[in-house]
């Protein structure tokens, strides 16, 4: 591995994180973190359709005409977006209907278009194939932890099995961790203290 | 289902769609816009005012589509492509029609409705309104609630952060940290009015 990809994989997985550095695109995942397969779900969803729509906008970037490169980033991010809705749709109906919209929404999801445009455009493919994978694995990371804490906190399972303390008499479940508030809370949380402990690695 | 019936299911859709089912507070949608742009209240009120004309009116428009173009051919899995390109043709529309009738509003505006395009709550608004199978004047109050809702929720947190500006925060939890904690307040306050109208 030469220097070059190590450099885009450790800016992608914590240095610029997508999530706690630039806090974009968190819409369409935050929704579904009350449950930790649901999450899990999504991030491969959404792993698959950065890192290959990023790799096509890059092999179609000398044919794009510039002013309407927007318009072809969103076809092709739409093209990938409804091969995993496809999918899902005849392979899970069950978690197509637990995710809903959400998964058509990838689409519009600005980290989506942000890797393309910052990334994409103006580098060959294999470049932005690494970009975009390692910037939706760092995205897809600090999203697991959410979800975890959300689904053991609030239902006391995890995956589904119970959790020995948490599911128990001794635990009362915290029911606003499921719910909206919850997920608001727990990402504010994870962003301050991921920023915390980039500031004070570069204090020192 | 007859006429007044219907309004009057709209009329509870667009109550529930501001308070109880907001789309920003509930349903997290439209979340980037409303982290980077709510600084000032100003701003806030321009964008807001944006989104509930540009929802109002593409979520009607994908509606049409949806049901005399898409459903009649069994098209059902090109709707992402469909949706995505009547909002951004509406957009380019509506700009050059502003920048032609108004300029004082397109200075204003200008900058807001290209941004528009990629927020996801418009189109979150029409895929909820697909799934959940409402007919066109459900759809509109639908999609003008939605609207209202975020446009309350930005001002709402336009107006904190001002005065938050001036107050010692720590470094970490500076921008966007702590406008998600006061985030998650209002999403909080919005639970406290369940159970006063229920519309799906």
């Amino acid at each position: 591995m030469n220097a070059e990809s190590k450099k885009l994989i450790y800016e992608g997985l914590w240095k610029n994180n997508p999530v706690f550095r630039q806090v974009l695109g968190i819409c369409s995942t935050l929704a579904v973190t009350n449950l930790v397969m649901n999450t899990a779900v999504m991030c491969v969803a959404l792993i698959f359709t950065l890192s290959l729509s990023s790799a096509s906008v890059s092999i179609l970037r000398n044919i794009t005409p510039r002013n309407i490169r927007m318009m072809v980033e969103t076809l092709i991010i739409a093209f990938y977006v409804i091969i995993v809705d496809i999918i899902l749709k005849a392979y899970w109906p069950q978690m197509s209907t637990n995710l809903g919209p959400y998964v058509g929404l990838i689409i519009t999801n600005c980290i989506v278009m942000g890797r393309c445009e910052a990334c994409g455009i103006n580098n060959p493919p294999a470049t932005a194939f690494i970009d975009g994978m390692f910037n939706a694995l760092g995205y897809s990371f600090v999203l697991l932890i959410i979800a975890t804490f959300r689904e053991i906190l609030g239902m006391g399972t995890f995956l589904g099995f119970s959790v020995p303390y948490f599911s128990g008499p001794g635990w009362d479940k915290w029911i606003i961790m499921v719910m909206p508030p919850g997920a608001f809370f727990m990402l504010a949380i994870v962003v301050w203290v991921f920023r915390s402990i980039q500031d004070r690695k570069e204090q020192s | 289902m007859n006429f007044g019936s219907e309004i009057s299911q709209a009329f509870v859709v667009c109550i529930s769609a501001i308070f109880t089912q907001n789309i920003l507070l509930s349903y997290f949608l439209g979340l980037c816009p409303f982290i980077g742009v709510s600084r000032e209240v100003k701003t806030s009120i321009g964008l807001g005012l944006a989104v509930i004309f540009v929802m109002t009116f593409t979520v009607m428009l994908n509606w049409l589509a949806y049901h005399y173009v898409l459903a009649p051919l069994n098209l059902h899995f090109f709707r992402f492509i469909m949706f995505i390109i009547i909002i951004a043709a509406f957009v380019q529309f509506i700009e050059m029609a502003i920048d032609r009738f108004s300029p004082v509003l397109y200075q204003n505006l200008g900058v807001f409705l290209p941004l528009i395009t990629v927020n996801c709550a418009i189109l979150g608004v029409s895929l909820f309104m697909v799934i959940r199978d409402y007919s066109f004047i459900v759809t509109i109050g639908y999609g003008l609630g939605s609207g209202i809702g975020w446009f309350l929720a930005i001002i709402a947190m336009a107006g904190i952060r001002q005065r938050l500006a001036n107050e010692r925060i720590p470094k970490g939890l500076q921008g966007a940290g702590i406008t998600l904690i006061v985030a998650g307040i209002m999403a909080l306050a919005f639970i406290g009015f369940t159970g006063v109208l229920q519309g799906q």
